[in-house]
C-alpha cells in the first residue's frame, strides 16, 4: 500500500527523534529529512525547571 | 547582571588570558607551602578516601620529603593525622594525575598578563614509572631529587633570563600541528624547547645542562603539565563572575570528579568519577584501569583536549577514539555544550572554526551531552605507573547539582523576576 494513500501528494517528512522512524521510511523510498532531537534534560520535569529559572535574559 | 552578560564575561576572561611562562621556582616559595602539607588533585579528599594509587603517591612524596623514613612511617603519618592534604586548586596549582606538590618541588609558574594572575604546575616527570602515577621507587624518587635540585633551578634561571615565553602563540601553533593538549603534546613541547634553548645554554653548562635538555627533549608529554598551568591561569580570573553558568574547573581525584562554575566561585560539585575506557599499553587491560585522575581536565575548560579532538586524529588514535572522523564528531559534539569558539585556538581540519570553549552547565543539563576528556590511564595497582590512554566522560550529577545551586543563587539574588 502507497504511503501517499489519502495525503493528496508525495509524502515528504521532516523527522524529529528516534532515527528509527526515519530510516524505516527512507527503506520505503519516502524523502526524509532527519532532525537530531531529544526532549530536553532527557525529559526529566525537575531539571526542566531549573532549567527554566536560568534561561538568558531578554537584553 | 543577566546570565547572558555574565557568561560573556566570564568567556571573555577566559578566551583573553595572555599566559606567559615566567619561572620555575620551589613550590615553597611559589605556593606558600607549610611543611607536611601535600597537595593532590582533583576536589578534596580525606586520607580513607584516596585510592590505593594516590595514596601510594603520598607516601612517595612524604618519603622525598623526608617526612617519612620508609612507606610504613608514610602510611603511617598520612593516616594519623600528621599530614594535611589540599587540593592543587586551592593553592594556586593544578597536578596531572594524582597531582602531588610538596614544598621542595619546583612549579612552573605561568602569568596571565592580562589578568595579572599566577598558576603553578610541577614539571613533568615524563613516562613509565613516575610519581604522578602513583610510583615511588629508588628510580621516582632519584629523578624527584634530580628535578629538585638540577632541573628547576637551571629552568628557573633560564626563564627569568629569557623575560618570559609567550604560550599563546605557541599553543595555537601546536594546535595547528596536531596537539589536543593532552595526550599528544610533541609539537608544543618541541616548540617550547626551541623557545626555551638559547636561554637555556646561556643558564646552564657541561652535562647538568645535556641533563635538562636530554629529559625534555627526550619527553613528548613535556607541555602538557605547562598547558595545565595555563588553563587554571585562564580559568581563574573568570571564577566568582556572578550568575556565569560557565565551568572554571574539571578535576579529578581517583574517587570523585568535580566541577566549579564561575558563577558559585571555588564551590565543588562532585560525583562518583567514571573510570577512562581506551586503548592499553602491552600486557595491560581494563581490568589493571585506576579510576579517573587528576588536575588535568583544566585543558578542556579552555577548549584543549577532547574538545579540540578534531585538531589531532593522532590523538584520537591513540587514546582508542578513532580517526579523523571520529575526531570531528567528537569536536562537533562538544560544540553543543559550549558558550564560544575560541578566538586564538583554531581547527584547521574544521576550517580554521575556533575551538569549542566556554563549558555552559545549562548546555550540558539541556542535552545531556557531558564532556568528553583526553587522559592517560593509571594503573589500580600501586607502583605500576602508566597502563594506557582513552577518553572518560564527566558524570552528569555533577551538572546537575551546579545547576540546582545556580538557579538557587539566582533566586536569591532576584535576578530573572522582571522582565
Amino acid at each position: 500500500m502507497s504511503l501517499d494513500r489519502g495525503l493528496g501528494g508525495p509524502l515528504r517528512v521532516i523527522n524529529l527523534g528516534l532515527q528509527v522512524f526515519a530510516d524505516d521510511l527512507r527503506a520505503a523510498g519516502v524523502p526524509v529529512v532527519q532532525v537530531d532531537w531529544r526532549p530536553p534534560a532527557g525529559g526529566d520535569p525537575a531539571l526542566v525547571a531549573l532549567l527554566a529559572r536560568l534561561e538568558d535574559d531578554e537584553d | 547582571m543577566g546570565i547572558r552578560e555574565a557568561n560573556a564575561e566570564a568567556l571573555r576572561r577566559i578566551v583573553d588570558a595572555e599566559p606567559v611562562l615566567v619561572d620555575c621556582i620551589p613550590a615553597a616559595d611559589a605556593l606558600g607551602l607549610e611543611p607536611r602539607v601535600v597537595l593532590h588533585a582533583g576536589p578534596p579528599i580525606a586520607w580513607e578516601a584516596m585510592c590505593p594509587t594516590l595514596q601510594a603517591a603520598v607516601i612517595g612524596a612524604l618519603r622525598h620529603e623526608r617526612w617519612a623514613a620508609s612507606a610504613e612511617d608514610a602510611a603511617r603519618a598520612a593516616a594519623g593525622g600528621d599530614i594535611r592534604f589540599e587540593p592543587c586548586h586551592h593553592r594556586g596549582a593544578v597536578g596531572p594525575m594524582t597531582g602531588m606538590i610538596t614544598r621542595s618541588m619546583p612549579v612552573l609558574v605561568v602569568e596571565n598578563r592580562a589578568a595579572g594572575n599566577r598558576a603553578h604546575a610541577t614539571i613533568n616527570e615524563g613516562l613509565g614509572k613516575v610519581l604522578r602515577f602513583g610510583a615511588s621507587d629508588a628510580s621516582v624518587l632519584a629523578r624527584l631529587a634530580w628535578l629538585q635540585q638540577e632541573a628547576g633551578p637551571l629552568l628557573g634561571r633560564a626563564l627569568r633570563a629569557s623575560g618570559g615565553i609567550a604560550l599563546r602563540p605557541l599553543m595555537a601553533q601546536a594546535l595547528t600541528m596536531g596537539d589536543e593538549m593532552h595526550q599528544r603534546n610533541v609539537a608544543a613541547s618541541s616548540l617550547l624547547l626551541r623557545a626555551l634553548l638559547p636561554s637555556l645554554v646561556r643558564a646552564g653548562s657541561g652535562e647538568a645542562l645535556a641533563r635538562v635538555v636530554e629529559f625534555i627533549a627526550g619527553n613528548d608529554q613535556f607541555f602538557l603539565n605547562v598547558a595545565m598551568a595555563v588553563g587554571k591561569a585562564a580559568t581563574d580570573p573568570a571564577a566568582g563572575v556572578a550568575g556565569s553558568t560557565l565551568v572554571t574547573t574539571m578535576a579529578r581525584n581517583g574517587t570523585e570528579f568535580g566541577i566549579r562554575v564561575a558563577g558559585c566561585g571555588d564551590r565543588w560539585f562532585t560525583a562518583p568519577v567514571n573510570t577512562p575506557a581506551g586503548l592499553y599499553f602491552p600486557g595491560f587491560s581494563a581490568a589493571d584501569a585506576n579510576p579517573d585522575m587528576g588536575d588535568s581536565a583544566i585543558v578542556e575548560t579552555i577548549g584543549l583536549g577532547g574538545m579540540a579532538m578534531a585538531a589531532s586524529p593522532a590523538a584520537a588514535r591513540f587514546v582508542g577514539a578513532g580517526g579523523l572522523e571520529e575526531a570531528l564528531a567528537v569536536t562537533e559534539e562538544m560544540r553543543e555544550i559550549a558558550a564560544g569558539e575560541h578566538p586564538h585556538f583554531r581547527i584547521v581540519t574544521q576550517r580554521d572554526r575556533g575551538a569549542p570553549v566556554g563549558i555552559d552547565v545549562r548546555r550540558v543539563v539541556t542535552t545531556l551531552v557531558t564532556p568528553v576528556i583526553n587522559t592517560g590511564i593509571a594503573g589500580r595497582t600501586p607502583g605500576t605507573g602508566q597502563v594506557g590512554a582513552g577518553t572518560v566522560r564527566a558524570p552528569i550529577a555533577c551538572f546537575t547539582a551546579a545547576l540546582e545551586a545556580l538557579a538557587t543563587a539566582r533566586q536569591s539574588a532576584g535576578q530573572g523576576v522582571a522582565r
